[in-house]
């Protein structure tokens, strides 16, 4: 525990774990996809801020959320917001009854853009909200529960409501928030056309540096004290409490860094996918995200986005060919991981790792030894002498009598 | 004729009701400076729930906790540590998957906030701390050691000295010695006495032998009401208190 605790807060192991990460993201998915593939694991990844939101959370923090799609959702909004009254502008509007204003509100007979829609005009004001709404709204919700000491499956039973009721209000509200089809046609950032290849890879590199950024940054939470209460309070609440911490605040804190790191992560969302709707707010996405991050590992920042890519894809790939399993290979997925292996890939990485390199420093050494031997049997094989040589050989390898019998 | 007193520590007519039955009823205790005050008493005396109550554990129904002229049953738990009580459970309850050192680290009063928590540094007066209370309990040999795997009776010092950090005034441990074996018992001993100089520690206790070798005076209790207090001799010779706790 100690062990895997230090290399996840940093020394040279979590450092390589990084350097890993940002060598395929940065270097092997660009080289290796078209941009219709780079485009759709770039969408993984914004899912991956939800799931290492989760590792402080739930992995460290012990709170378990099963609504972080309403951040996500939120951060996504915010954005989406912008995007779309920048592309409602009153020339490519004006065969609505009143042009100027987003489409959706001009079929739901609105004939102004709503009060809460207004500074959605700024990107200085979009972007403080996609942090600040989220974060706020965390902490209504937090400090609402955890001051009350509400926690375990009480609090997640709550977080599912939430991000049902969320979903039914922005289905409901189709004037304000575009209903079920949100807020589609998303075209341009200050000028920028979003749609076009080269976009798409700017968006793509960009949220690979803001994907790594978050884990740099949170992995220096973990490495300050406040890391090591966090923990604490997931095993003995009551001992925090007594040593004099407000264990209430502490959750709250987390809950909100959660939710803004999530609404990050749907901005990203909004800018490359051209799109938010309520589908990923809801009940549903928000239980992925929390797979995304069992099966990554519920410890380890980094074991988070493998667990956000790897299941995505799978998702991608299965549901394509089953489309009604998929949903059930999923659960199954979850509950095969929670009960053989509690800590995911990044856990199962850390139990087998050791052994696997071991073995395969033992096999290359091997070979490296073979080789020698192979360059110097030509000669031997030419002298009867080398068959009673051969026991000597220094080579332990089980596959030396085949290659003597491939020399003959 | 206690009011005129200054202790740190009065309890007055301290009542806890759970569902009509009242695990404290009417409980008076005054707690000197510098008094290692035992408490004794069969089970379900309300001993364990005397100690929740005064650290905010449990809210009290009626009845009053003066800690240092301060009232102690409206505050929340934290504020109570933060007042100076420290509060010892019966089951040792550390931190298993940190160190030793961070266990006493954690503890030290100092950026309790979250803010604070992001910024403390670990200054030099924290590693002496740490280090002297380590001496203080016997643990300065495993201080890299993760606190899981320290043994029972290292484990109940260890939360002792995670208290220690706080500096408290006042002490209350639970069953300090549960599950020790005789050697640990008597080192647990010499750490009380030398730890009660210059603060007040209120010990609940079972075993009598230890409870004479550390307690200045002892406070019997018996469903919920206080039996008798006093000197161990007097209490010991006390027929109330054979019947009820002794005798058996």
């Amino acid at each position: 525990m100690q062990a895997s605790l230090k290399k996840i807060l940093g020394g040279r192991g979590g450092w390589t774990g990084i350097l890993v990460l940002a060598a395929i993201i940065l270097v092997a998915f660009p080289l290796t996809m078209d941009i219709f593939r780079l485009n759709l694991a770039g969408k993984y990844l914004t899912y991956a801020f939800v799931a290492i939101g989760l590792v402080m959370l739930w992995g460290y923090g012990g709170v378990l959320s099963l609504g972080q799609g309403v951040f996500f959702g939120l951060g996504g909004y915010c954005m989406a917001m912008f995007l779309k009254l920048e592309a409602s502008d009153p020339e490519s509007t004006k065969i609505q009854s009143t042009p100027g204003i987003p489409d959706f509100m001009d079929w739901n007979q609105l004939t102004a853009v709503p009060w809460f829609w207004e500074p959605f005009h700024s990107l200085t004001f979009t972007i403080i909200a996609i942090f600040v709404v989220p974060a706020l709204f965390a902490y209504f919700i937090g400090a609402a529960m955890f001051k009350r000491r509400v926690g375990g499956v009480y609090f997640a039973i709550i977080t599912q409501a939430i991000a049902a009721i969320l979903t039914i209000l922005i289905i409901g509200q189709q004037g304000y928030t575009g209903g079920a089809n949100g807020m589609t046609d998303l075209k341009t950032l200050l000028g920028w056309d979003i749609r076009t290849d080269s976009a798409k890879y700017i968006l793509y590199f960009a949220t690979c540096a803001f994907l790594l950024g978050s884990i740099v940054v949170l992995r220096w939470v973990l490495g300050t004290k406040f890391g090591r209460l966090l923990l604490a309070m997931r095993d003995r609440e009551d001992r925090v409490r007594f040593s004099g911490y407000d264990v209430a605040n502490f959750k709250i804190f987390v809950f909100c860094l959660a939710a803004a790191f999530s609404a990050l992560g749907g901005a990203l969302f909004t800018l490359q996918v051209g799109f938010m709707s309520p589908s990923f707010v809801g009940i549903v996405p928000s239980i992925e995200m929390v797979i995304f991050t069992a099966v990554g590992g519920r410890m380890s920042l980094v074991g988070a986005v493998y667990g956000a890519l790897l299941v995505n894809a799978g998702k991608t790939v299965f549901s394509e060919t089953f489309p009604e399993l998929w949903l059930l290979a999923m659960g199954g997925l979850f509950i095969a991981v929670v009960m053989f292996f509690p800590n995911g890939l990044a856990g199962l990485q850390e139990k087998y790792g050791p052994m696997l390199s071991q073995r395969l420093k033992s096999i290359l050494a091997n070979r490296k030894r073979l080789r020698a031997w192979q360059q110097e049997a030509p000669d031997a094989t030419a002298s009867k002498e080398y068959v009673v040589e051969l026991p000597q050989s220094p080579a332990p390898s089980s596959s030396e009598p085949l290659k003597t019998a491939e020399a003959r | 004729m206690n009011a005129a007193r200054d202790f740190v520590l009065s309890v007055e007519d301290l009542t806890v009701s759970f569902d009509g039955f009242k695990a404290v009823d009417g409980v008076n205790l005054y707690v000197d400076r510098d008094e290692l005050r035992v408490i004794i008493g069969p089970n379900g005396a309300g001993k364990t729930t005397l100690l929740d109550l005064i650290c905010g554990k449990t809210r009290a129904s009626a009845g009053t906790i003066q800690f240092k002229k301060k009232e102690l049953t409206k505050m929340a738990e934290y504020e109570v540590v933060r007042a100076g009580v420290g509060r010892k459970f019966q089951t040792p309850s550390i931190y298993e998957n940190l160190t030793v050192y961070e266990n006493l680290e954690v503890s030290f009063p100092r950026g309790r906030g979250v803010f604070g928590c992001l910024t403390f540094k670990r200054t030099p007066d924290v590693v002496e701390r740490v280090n002297s209370v380590a001496e203080t309990i016997n643990l300065k040999d495993n201080l890299h050691k993760e606190a899981g795997a320290l043994s029972h009776g290292q484990k109940q010092w260890l939360e002792i000295g995670m208290l220690l950090m706080q500096e408290p005034e006042l002490l209350m441990l639970d069953e300090p010695v549960a599950g020790m074996s005789v050697k640990e018992r008597e080192q647990t001993a010499d750490l009380l006495n030398r730890i009660c100089k210059g603060r007040s520690v209120i010990v609940i206790e079972h075993d009598m032998q230890f409870v004479k070798r550390i307690a200045h005076r002892v406070t019997v209790l018996h469903q919920g009401k206080v039996l008798c207090e006093g000197s161990v001799d007097k209490v010991q010779s006390d027929p109330k208190v054979i019947e009820v706790y002794l005798g058996h």
